[in-house]
């Protein structure tokens, strides 16, 4: 094990080389960049014996790894906010084809007006498309998810595409200190791909296919099982990543000072980090406030999120993504979660952060000094610049 | 009708492969329905020049142990190029009864 | 019997779904004829999407992946990309897609896999309209030609442009090898498959398919509607191997472009002038190629 200090594009970059990947297809965009100029001097160095296919368009660079997946190789792509918005179309392809692509997202505000940081609707945004989606908080936890997202991909009781995203800036250009596994290690961790559902040259299969009404549905209906039966194995997998480097990142919802708590913020990303430091004043004034993180937003911690919301009043839910005509996208997909519960807590939605606007411990003090106080159901846009009464 | 046996009934989700993968070959199918008129040949007119062979969209001509053309009525969808381009006019175009 | 003058080898099935005479089906033929069984095949929204037949079956003897429309040069770079890592270096990845799926909408991801210098095959099948979805006008469609979005009534004569000229966009990439065939000569057609087949790099076929009913014309026609696009230099036939033209069959006199006009009935509605002005312009692409045979 060594321990660098870099970036979470870097973080990315380690452990797409680490994993062995076999085809990388990638175009830039900023803040994304440097995860695939680090893939480059891999490659050109011979450090990575992969082929960089350097495509003429993020639609295109999806395409190229789901092809390439298709035949059996291992892939890797990144990109963001536009670029992700391109891929739109193969990212469907990808989960439907059920190919094992993996990539790293930066999340990035979508244009126009154009923006270049942090937001996290771009990958909100595709939530639909059936990939397994986690939000990092740390450098370390990207290197670390990223390398689980192999594993989980390919899972012959998932085999779904997984997204591993990193905020804009705050992470994917800041660095910290991260422990790198070594080659042995992820060896252990990560074995070669299985082939089944791969083309295979001399045997006439047609990957792709269409089907009338009689069975599309039951196709899709794979693809939920799929991702369902993705939550017990991502357990499995983190817990086995743990035996071998020692690390893990407490599962889909890992939770924060919710012991004894009566109101709980949910975050998402690197305000998670702010969030903590907030909870821990909080704490020692006396308040009974905990945190929860929303580490996969696809599966959705359906179950995690129910038995937490049994123990609890009160939960507010940091969006940094809105659904216009709906409410903020983390805060409606809780309350849809929590609905058929009998004890339903008390629900406020707390839209921040969006474009990169920063999201301080002032910002999360307002937000618990309103959740405690407030009224159930209501939707704040925090720290919106208005000469009006915030409603 | 057109007759399609396939080696797996695909009828519920336990049946389907986990990916949309389809491995069956299409001559399963059998697009006899779909014609009007059939080829018909005149052994005595043909060279055996296999230009109908050649030319069939289908691949619905196969050849007997004397190297005649023979058409593989299962699959002729009747679009008659076959009968169009043969030099001696040994293919004729003969409506199907019905 | 005479002996065959195309490989006996059949990689494609019957019981397709073609419609009866379609050129679109021989082009996979003969293709694969040409090519040989260590072939993959990526294929884009077109009319063989449904030709191959839907799930559980598949009208080829060789793997087929289904890509996205816009994104064949994409898929067949990802195809070899894979290929080569995994040790399958001796198998040729072909992209096969219609028309529209390559001037138009696919037209970005063939420049991208011809700029990278993949070592694949782009085959574009051409029936000069989007066909599979009932016969709208393509980038490829010709001048004149009636479809259904560029109908002829009071104010519209058929298509108003002249058809895009993917050999030449091709051309500009300086491709390994580019070639046109025409399913009416399936010997040259295998010829310069069997050709491709041995260069590597990038390299394109531009395929015409004959099209019955969006070409409206009747099935048994096919061959020789295909015949008489070549022989009136509308549609000629050449290769272009490392930037050298060459012109593969030339008739003494071509025929007048009538000939071919009045076959089909999506020309049906020309009259005298727009026919002149048609063959004016085939004259000027003609001499246009035969100056481009003479540079070295």
């Amino acid at each position: 094990m060594v321990e660098l200090v870099i970036s979470g594009n870097y973080a990315q970059s380690y452990a797409a080389k680490l994993a062995r990947v076999q085809v990388v297809s990638a175009y830039p965009i900023t803040p994304q960049t440097s995860i695939v100029e680090k893939i480059a001097e891999f490659v050109a160095s011979g450090e990575l014996p992969a082929q960089y296919i350097k495509v003429e368009s993020e639609h295109s660079a999806m395409q190229a790894c789901i092809s390439a997946s298709a035949l059996g190789a291992r892939t890797y792509t990144a990109t963001s906010s536009q670029g992700l918005l391109l891929m739109h179309e193969l990212l469907h392809w990808a989960s439907g084809a059920r190919t094992p692509v993996v990539m790293g997202v930066v999340n990035r505000a979508v244009a126009p007006p154009w923006s270049i940081w942090t937001d996290h609707g771009d990958t909100i945004s595709q939530r639909d498309t059936g990939w397994i989606t986690f939000y990092g908080e740390s450098n370390q936890e990207v290197l670390d998810t990223t390398l689980m997202a192999f594993r989980l991909a390919e899972h012959p009781d998932v085999r779904l595409p997984v997204m591993v995203t990193e905020d804009a800036f705050y992470l994917s250009h800041t660095v910290e200190p991260v422990d790198i596994p070594t080659q042995a290690q992820v060896d252990e961790f990560l074995p070669p791909r299985d082939l089944q559902f791969t083309l295979q040259p001399g045997t006439p299969t047609r990957l792709g296919s269409f089907v009338g009404p009689d069975l599309y549905m039951e196709f899709r209906h794979k693809i939920a099982r799929a991702m369902e039966r993705s939550r017990r194995v991502f357990l499995e997998i983190e817990e086995d990543y743990r035996r071998i480097t020692g690390r893990s990142h407490g599962g889909l919802l890992p939770t924060y000072r919710t012991e004894g708590a009566d109101t709980v913020l949910i975050t998402m990303g690197t305000a998670t980090t702010t969030a903590k430091g907030v909870v821990e004043e909080l704490r020692e004034r006396g308040k009974k406030v905990g945190l929860a993180k929303l580490r996969a937003f696809r599966p959705f911690p359906v179950e995690e999120l129910r038995e937490l919301a049994s123990t609890v009043d009160r939960i507010g839910i940091l969006d940094r993504s809105f659904t216009f005509g709906a409410a903020g996208s983390a805060y409606t997909e809780v309350a849809g979660a929590l609905y058929p519960t009998p004890h339903r807590p008390l629900l406020r939605d707390f839209v921040a952060g969006l474009g990169g606007r920063d999201i301080t411990p002032l910002t999360i003090h307002e937000i618990f000094t309103e959740l405690l106080a407030g009224k159930g159901g209501e939707v704040t846009w925090t720290g919106l610049k208005t000469r009006k009464e915030v409603a | 009708m057109t007759t399609h046996e396939v080696h797996h009934a695909y009828e519920v989700e336990e049946d389907l492969p986990e990916a949309p993968i389809a491995d069956e070959s299409s001559d399963t199918i059998h697009t006899a329905s779909w014609r009007t008129f059939r080829p018909v040949i005149l052994l005595e007119k043909c060279t055996k020049c296999n230009v109908c062979w050649k030319f069939c969209p289908d691949d619905a001509i196969e050849f007997d142990g004397e190297g005649y053309p023979v058409i593989r009525l299962d699959y002729c969808k009747g679009c008659a190029i076959c009968a169009e381009e043969c030099k001696p006019k040994a293919i004729t175009m003969v409506k199907e009864e019905e | 019997m005479a002996r065959l003058t195309i490989p006996a080898i059949e990689l494609m099935s019957s019981g397709h779904s073609a419609c009866p005479g379609c050129g679109a089906p021989l082009v996979m033929r003969y293709l694969l004829k040409g090519l040989g069984p260590n072939t993959i095949v990526t294929v884009p929204a077109c009319c063989w999407t449904v030709i191959a037949t839907p799930f559980p079956t598949t009208a080829l003897d060789v793997p087929m992946l289904d890509n996205a429309f816009e994104a064949t040069g994409a898929s067949i770079s990802g195809l070899r990309a894979a290929a080569d890592m995994l040790g399958l270096k001796d198998v040729t990845i072909v992209g096969f897609a219609g028309d529209g799926g390559t001037v138009d909408i696919g037209l970005q991801a063939l420049s991208g896999m011809l700029e990278r210098r993949t070592d694949g095959i782009y085959v574009m099948y051409d029936n000069e309209a989007y066909m599979n979805t009932g016969v709208q006008r393509s980038g490829a469609t010709p001048e004149g030609a009636w479809t259904t979005t560029t109908p002829v009534d009071a104010v519209s004569r058929g298509k108003a442009e002249q058809k895009k000229d993917i050999m030449a966009i091709v051309a500009a990439h300086r491709p390994a090898y580019a070639a046109t065939v025409n399913v009416a000569f399936p010997e040259d057609f295998v010829k310069k498959v069997e050709k491709a087949r041995s260069i590597h790099g990038p390299r394109f076929i531009h395929a015409l398919a004959p099209c019955p009913p969006g070409w409206r014309y009747s099935s048994e026609k096919t061959i020789e509607i295909g015949r008489l696009a070549t022989d009136t230099n509308v549609f000629p036939l050449y290769e272009i191997e490392d930037g050298k033209y060459r012109i593969t069959r030339k008739l003494g006199k071509a025929k007048p472009v009538a000939e071919y006009l009045k076959a089909q009935g999506r020309f049906g509605h020309l009259n005298e002038a727009e026919i002149a002005e048609i063959q004016a312009q085939v004259d000027a692409n003609w001499k246009r190629l035969v100056t481009l045979e003479t540079l070295p």
